[in-house]
């Protein structure tokens, strides 16, 4: 269903095959799962669309706290049912809690529209971002998350793997998700406790139980498990609204001036994909798809893949505007949330940000409102 | 704005209105068979308050309704074009068995699935009443078999044909289960005093079940109880559900009613076996119909709140406390002879709507929880007879999800047009 101010929840340009697919990702990604239809016992929202409300950022109350992990050796809690803890419980079950000695983080939903454009982004590409960053003057360096890949996973056309078998990776807000297939096995499993081919075991709670070896029945069959994976591939991105207005213009100049865009990148470009209106198109969705030091205030102790704990995803700046509208006329900005407005998300950005950051500090009031303005109309 | 509701439903309360009646006045309804024994009627009386006819000589008197439409609705921009409908057939049949002992019954086909839709395996074809009356006095009468629970005013006044609306009340539908029918036992009574009327109402009956917050809507739901295949014979608690009402109707005011409704919902038990605490829903409902003398200006209205014992670990979907209603304002401007039709009326009508299916603030930042609707329906309706109605809506509806986004899959500002017809036959 495409707002057409904005473009959230609309398809690129699909042939009609691909248009009845997309149709059909559309209703299971807002269709709430119950018991009955393999939700839980241990969940964060019974729906995709429940944590990506018209396919935009989450909103607090659905939240999900990830734990064990502190270094790129692995998870050591996974027979504590790591890496996501249930935040919620079908009735009966025991509430889930953080095993003693487990660092964690809490990770609000980031924008669903678009990510087919950042999954086509050649990963020679990505590489090329890290490697012009070496003698950034802004101390910007980043690099791409390193990440072993499931069996299940299929790597991606051009993929340029490391030799010691991983691959880059960029979902999530440590982009330790290879594509967007994993990403919706993860999203069904940890956050609905729905289980399908590819993760057929279901999150529980050690605390109950010890860890399931035995695989569960697919509580998600392959062709709705596809054409979810379709759906969000195929979503348009955002629309920047007033992009002509002469504040929005003069913001986004200092946005560039300042730093900002050293990770936050207007333009990537995507190479080849199986989906036509995917191919070799340039989009706007101010991201690097690298991860970045963002300093002590940011540094959860917990990470995933080759990112260190202080060091997260710049996430896409595109539908910023629009968060108001998902995240009930508040906006809950930077990872968790833990930022109430994007002035101060921009002074939170700590590690290699604190240089834009301090620039943003120094522009003029009306410069600093232009650039408000600027992300607002994204 | 609840409470601007509050204060628009005690001023109509305020105003001076004649003898209680339902939007289509049921006295004019052609009844050849035996009446119902009460000089006057209350929103209780509806089941028998039909245009039965007598079968012969026998005990026998049989009715029904019908009701179809076409609709075009666009919500958020998107339509899926004209729809037409075949929302239901009924048939009822009654019979006086022996002095004081009555029965009747109603089988309906229903393709407009009021349970859960997302568990709806199609239309249904049920019977939605069948109950024995027992008369030892007019104070104390025995109900017992497939009963609609007193919850509100609609559940049990609910026939197409008295309606000036294509759509059912969405509070009444979609908050509360309409036609919400169990199998159980209870008493009803009325005393007459001057202009005055008192009934009550009280049952027990089977009950709702987990489905409720555990549902495709993703919300709490009564509804969704209407969807369990077993809930005729099978309680999900083990424990009644108890419903009762009180009604005050008045020759010179109309009538109203308190009811409530409330039990365990929960499978708290396994082979005996305590598996979860026991969890309560409960409803309090208000209800409203008069006429306004004069103007002949017909007004119903009903509102309801709805709380639900939520286990404390689960999703803030799924809400705790629920509120709606409606208001329906109908008034006739043609009445007299159109065509061949020396009964006929043209009415205007307006029915106003507010639900708000999840009514509280979220644990995680004191903000409101939204998923709430408002609808105001304008309409223009054809009687050519009191028992035949064509009816013509416009629907405009605004929708928030939880948080209060106004695009979302099923959300989103809404137009619709319908056309209808319902009669009784």
């Amino acid at each position: 269903m495409i707002n057409p101010e904005n473009g959230l929840c609309g398809p690129i340009t699909l042939t009609s095959s691909q248009t009845l697919l997309f149709s059909a990702g559309n209703d299971q990604f807002f269709a709430n799962r119950t018991s009955a239809t393999g939700l839980g016992p241990y969940f964060v929202a019974t729906s995709c669309g429940s944590c990506h409300s018209s396919d935009n950022r989450g909103h607090p109350f659905t939240t999900l706290t990830r734990f064990g992990q502190t270094d790129s050796t692995g998870n050591k809690f996974l027979a504590e049912g790591a890496p996501q803890l249930g935040t919620f419980c079908l009735p009966g079950y025991t509430p889930e809690t953080l095993p003693a000695g487990a660092t964690s983080t809490k990770l609000i939903a980031p924008i669903t529209a678009g990510v087919g454009f950042l999954e086509a982004v050649p990963d020679s590409e990505i590489i090329a971002m890290a490697d012009a960053n070496v003698n950034n003057p802004n101390g910007v360096r980043g690099h791409p998350n390193y990440n072993t890949i499931p069996s299940y996973v299929t790597p991606l056309n051009g993929a340029i793997p490391r030799p010691d078998g991983k691959y880059i990776c960029r979902f999530g807000r440590k982009a330790a998700v290879y594509n967007l297939f994993q990403q919706v096995a993860m999203a069904y499993n940890h956050d609905m406790g729905i289980t399908s081919s590819y993760m057929p075991y279901n999150p529980f709670n050690y605390q109950d139980e010890a860890m399931p070896t035995t695989a569960s029945t697919a509580e998600i069959d392959n062709n709705t498990f596809y054409s979810v994976v379709f759906y969000v591939t195929a979503l348009q991105t955002p629309i920047q609204r007033n992009a002509t207005d002469a504040t929005v213009l003069q913001g986004q100049n200092a946005f560039v001036k300042i730093g900002c865009a050293d990770c936050h990148k207007q333009n990537l470009t995507t190479g080849y994909s199986p989906i036509a209106g995917l191919a070799y198109q340039t989009f706007q969705p101010f991201t690097d798809l690298l991860v970045h030091d963002m300093g002590p205030g940011d540094d959860d102790h917990y990470t995933e893949g080759d990112a260190l704990t202080s060091e997260w995803r710049t996430t896409p700046l595109w539908g910023l505007g629009l968060a108001p509208g998902v995240q009930g006329g508040d906006v809950y900005l930077m990872h968790d949330g833990r930022a109430h407005s994007i002035q101060q998300a921009i002074q939170m950005h700590g590690g290699e940000s604190t240089v834009s950051a301090a620039n943003f500090s120094k522009l003029s009031s009306a410069d600093q409102t232009a650039v408000i303005k600027f992300l607002q109309s994204l | 704005m609840k409470i601007i509701l509050s204060a628009l439903f005690i001023t109509i309360l305020l105003f001076y209105f004649h003898p209680a009646s339902a939007q289509i006045d049921s006295s004019l309804l052609i009844t050849p068979a035996k009446k119902d024994t009460a000089k006057h009627t209350l929103s209780m009386d509806a089941i028998y308050n039909r245009p039965f006819k007598k079968l012969g000589s026998s005990s026998l008197s049989i009715g029904g309704y019908v009701e179809s439409d076409v609709q075009y609705t666009n919500t958020s921009g998107i339509t899926n074009g004209d729809q037409f409908q075949f929302r239901r057939f009924s048939l009822f049949v009654s019979s006086t068995i022996a002095p004081h002992i009555k029965f009747l019954s109603e089988i309906e086909y229903e393709d407009d699935p009021s349970g859960d839709a997302g568990e709806a395996a199609g239309p249904e074809f049920g019977v939605e009443y069948a109950a024995l009356d027992i008369e030892f006095n007019p104070l104390i009468n025995l109900r017992g078999g497939m009963i609609l629970n007193p919850i509100g005013g609609f559940n049990e006044n609910h026939d197409g044909p008295k309606y000036e609306f294509t759509d059912r009340p969405i509070a009444m539908t979609q908050m509360l289960p309409d036609t919400w029918n169990n199998p159980g036992f209870g008493l009803y009574g009325k005393k007459y005093s001057g202009h005055w009327m008192y009934g009550y109402e009280a049952y027990i009956t089977g009950g709702f079940n987990d489905s409720i917050i555990n549902n495709s809507q993703g919300k709490t739901f009564l509804p969704a109880a209407k969807s369990s295949i077993t809930r005729f014979n099978t309680s999900a608690s083990g424990e009644p559900l108890y419903t009762g009402k009180l009604s005050f109707g008045n020759d010179q005011i109309g009538e109203i009613g308190l009811s409530y409704m409330g039990g365990v919902y929960n499978t708290w038990r396994v082979e005996g076996a305590q598996v979860d605490n026991k969890r309560s829903v409960n409803v309090f409902d208000v209800n409203f119909n008069g006429t306004i003398p004069g103007l002949h200006t017909n007004i119903i209205s009903e509102w309801a709140w709805v709380f639900v014992d939520i286990p404390p670990d689960y999703t803030p979907e799924y809400a705790h406390k629920q509120f709606g209603g409606f208001i329906d304002v109908v008034q006739p401007i043609i009445h007299g002879r159109i065509l061949d039709w020396d009964n006929a009326t043209v009415n205007i009508a307006v029915r106003g709507e507010y639900v708000d299916w999840n009514d509280g603030v979220f644990a995680a930042t004191g903000q409101k929880m939204y998923n709430d609707l408002w609808s105001i329906m304008p309409a223009i309706s054809f009687r050519p007879t009191p028992q035949t109605v064509l009816r013509l809506n416009y629907r405009r509806q605004t929708q928030n999800d939880i948080t209060g986004n106004k695009i979302g899959a099923a959300i989103g500002p809404t137009a619709g047009l319908s056309f209808g017809l319902s009669t009784y036959f």
